[in-house]
């Protein structure tokens, strides 16, 4: 939909189309790519950042309130939950299953999608036709059922979470793929490449592929907020990370038990998602208007 | 147009068959029912004549023509913890699920429309600028997330509204606001982009040349052909909805079919859980059918051209 790209930033109030065409992202996608980065590193550092050991239990210490001194003096910035651990450690290693689950997902269905989506297009005739069926069909499922019913019969976790995510949300990919590679495929110096006798793969992977992988980029940026969201789901349900182990899902499940006690434990994690996904979806939004105004 | 239509029931139907055979493939990965139902110390025999009474010592291919021939039926299978017939026990839940889909749905359309309508038609304007970031820090906000923060509010600590249960009015509040918050933030935005859109044609142009009252140009012109894609966003959010209900039933302990699905997968009871995919997927499809059906009657452009893209 090309008016929201128009919409949002492209063109200044008043209608006029920018007559300098800007190098780098906008504000809005700067900043997007600021809290994601704060976000990665507080996780992959999460050992050097956290001021505790996100497991370790003081039964003296629990539901302290945010900024309370413990039995030992130590400051829990963001208190403690019902067993003593102390929120602020675990949030930063929470962060950890949310990027990892995320990251994942958008690179298997990304290159799954990639892959068929191409295919489909190159080959067109029957092949691309029964692809993109197939694609239609996977896109009316619900989604989130299917992934309840998955993890549920496979049994929790943070591997089937990549796994049901990565196989269900590669369509998207795909039919952006596909309209890409259509309109590719009939280029001139692809034509020239297959001319010269280029061999299908080459001339997939070499000249189809640098048109096609801008829109994938785009598609993947815009489905990292969601991927973040849908693992906070899952284990929101006790159907993705599994306790001990903190994610911020399974840490809001936690705080639902505590709403009338300790308001701060549904609190920050969801604050944390909040800010996370807004993050990727600014980047998302930034990229696409600056990469691929048409992909939706 | 009867083509057009007769392609979409084939898909409605295609993807209702994918659907039952991905959760019967997944039902039969998640290893052997009787193993669950019976006491650890059963003995084989009694083991043996369990798996054959509810046949599941037959060949898996003769399995899943047993499960498609009961699904034409309206059968899908017995719940091995309540020993009785699923699709009657997601039935009985279903219309708590529709009421609160409903009415997610309903508010998510009275204020995300007009909201994204006059953002979009003053852009620029202070509304505009306003209603752009609120719109953004709603998208980002999970709906889990949502719902306990009202809880924590609301309930807890105003005292103002129930967080849980259902049947008086109000229990209904916080799950739809819940529910709603989502598709509304989405409703918006794209309500917003579809007047942009629209608002630069060249017959918005005429229409205002002409002296149309600037109001009377918004609601007959603009809103009427920027309708199509709102529409669609909102008929895929149904999808959203579906799901999310699932997560919000849970939140407010409201006992629809998307509480029952967590429920029985706690209880390992599959049978439960292919039958809420199956009617949740039949109520998607059947949303979706409806409305393409309606799009073809709306703009016959579409119905002329194949598939809405």
């Amino acid at each position: 939909m090309p008016a929201a790209s128009a919409a949002r930033g492209a063109f200044p109030p008043g209608g006029a189309p920018a007559r300098r065409r800007r190098r780098g992202l906008p504000l809005a996608g700067n900043a997007g790519i600021g809290i994601l980065v704060i976000v990665a590193l507080a996780a992959l550092a999460a050992p050097n950042v956290a001021p505790r050991n996100p497991l370790a239990q003081t039964l003296a210490d629990r539901l302290m309130s945010p900024g309370t001194r413990g039995t030992h003096g130590e400051v829990f910035w963001l208190g403690t939950d019902g067993l003593g651990r102390d929120a602020l450690s675990r949030l930063i290693y929470g962060a950890r299953a949310s990027l990892a689950v995320a990251s994942l997902a958008v690179a298997c269905s990304g290159v799954l999608g990639l892959f068929l989506g191409l295919t489909a297009g190159y080959y067109r005739g029957w092949v691309g036709a029964v692809l993109m069926r197939f694609v239609d069909i996977v896109l009316s499922i619900p989604f989130l059922l299917i992934a309840i019913a998955v993890v549920a019969a496979l049994g929790p976790g943070l591997e089937h979470t990549v796994l049901v995510l990565g196989l269900t949300r590669w369509p998207r990919y795909a039919r952006v793929a596909f309209a890409q590679t259509l309109a590719g495929r009939s280029r001139e110096f692809v034509e020239a490449a297959r001319a010269l006798g280029g061999t299908d793969v080459r001339v997939m992977l070499r000249h189809v592929l640098p048109e096609v992988l801008p829109s994938i980029v785009v598609v993947g940026t815009l489905e990292i907020g969601l991927m973040i969201v849908y693992e906070a789901a899952l284990s929101f349900l006790g159907l993705g990370v599994q306790p001990p182990t903190p994610s911020w899902g399974n840490m809001l499940a936690d705080g639902r038990a505590y709403l009338a006690t300790g308001w701060w434990l549904a609190t920050f994690p969801g604050l944390a998602i909040m800010v996370t996904v807004l993050g990727a979806n600014l980047l998302g939004d930034a990229v696409r208007d600056r990469l691929d105004p048409r992909v939706r | 147009m009867g083509r057009f239509m007769a392609g979409r029931v084939l898909q409605a139907v295609l993807v209702l068959w994918a659907v039952s055979t991905i959760v019967f493939v997944i039902v039969r990965l998640s290893g052997d029912p009787v193993a669950l139902m019976v006491p650890q110390g059963t003995p084989a025999d009694v083991i043996a004549q369990m798996r054959h009474t509810l046949g599941l010592d037959l060949p898996l291919q003769v399995q899943y023509l047993r499960f498609l021939a009961g699904l034409a039926r309206g059968d899908l299978g017995t719940s091995y913890v309540q020993d009785a017939p699923a699709l009657p026990l997601v039935l009985q839940r279903l219309p708590y699920t529709i009421e609160l889909t409903v009415a997610a749905f309903g508010l998510a359309l009275a204020v995300g429309l007009p909201l994204g309508v006059a953002a979009g038609t003053r852009r620029g304007g202070a509304f505009d600028r306003l209603a752009l970031p609120l719109i953004l820090i709603g998208q980002a906000m999970p709906s889990f997330w949502t719902g306990l923060l009202l809880i924590l509010i609301v309930s807890v600590r105003w005292h103002l509204l129930p967080s849980s249960g259902s049947g008086t009015p109000q229990t209904l509040v916080l799950p739809s606001i819940t529910l709603a918050w989502l598709s509304l933030a989405t409703i918006a935005r794209m309500s917003r982009s579809a007047v942009l859109e629209e608002a630069r044609r060249d017959y918005v142009r005429t229409a205002h040349a002409k002296g149309v009252p600037p109001r009377r140009v918004v609601v007959a012109h603009v809103l009427r052909n920027a309708a199509i894609p709102i529409l669609t966003i909102a008929a895929l959010d149904v999808a959203n909805l579906l799901g999310g209900a699932v997560i919000t039933e849970t939140i407010f302990a409201w006992p629809g079919m998307g509480r029952l699905a967590v429920e029985a997968i706690q209880a390992r009871d599959y049978t439960v859980v292919q039958a809420v995919v199956i009617v949740g997927t039949a109520i998607f499809v059947l949303t979706t059918l409806v409305t393409d059906v309606l799009y073809g009657l709306l703009d016959p452009r579409i119905a002329l051209a194949g598939a809405p893209s």
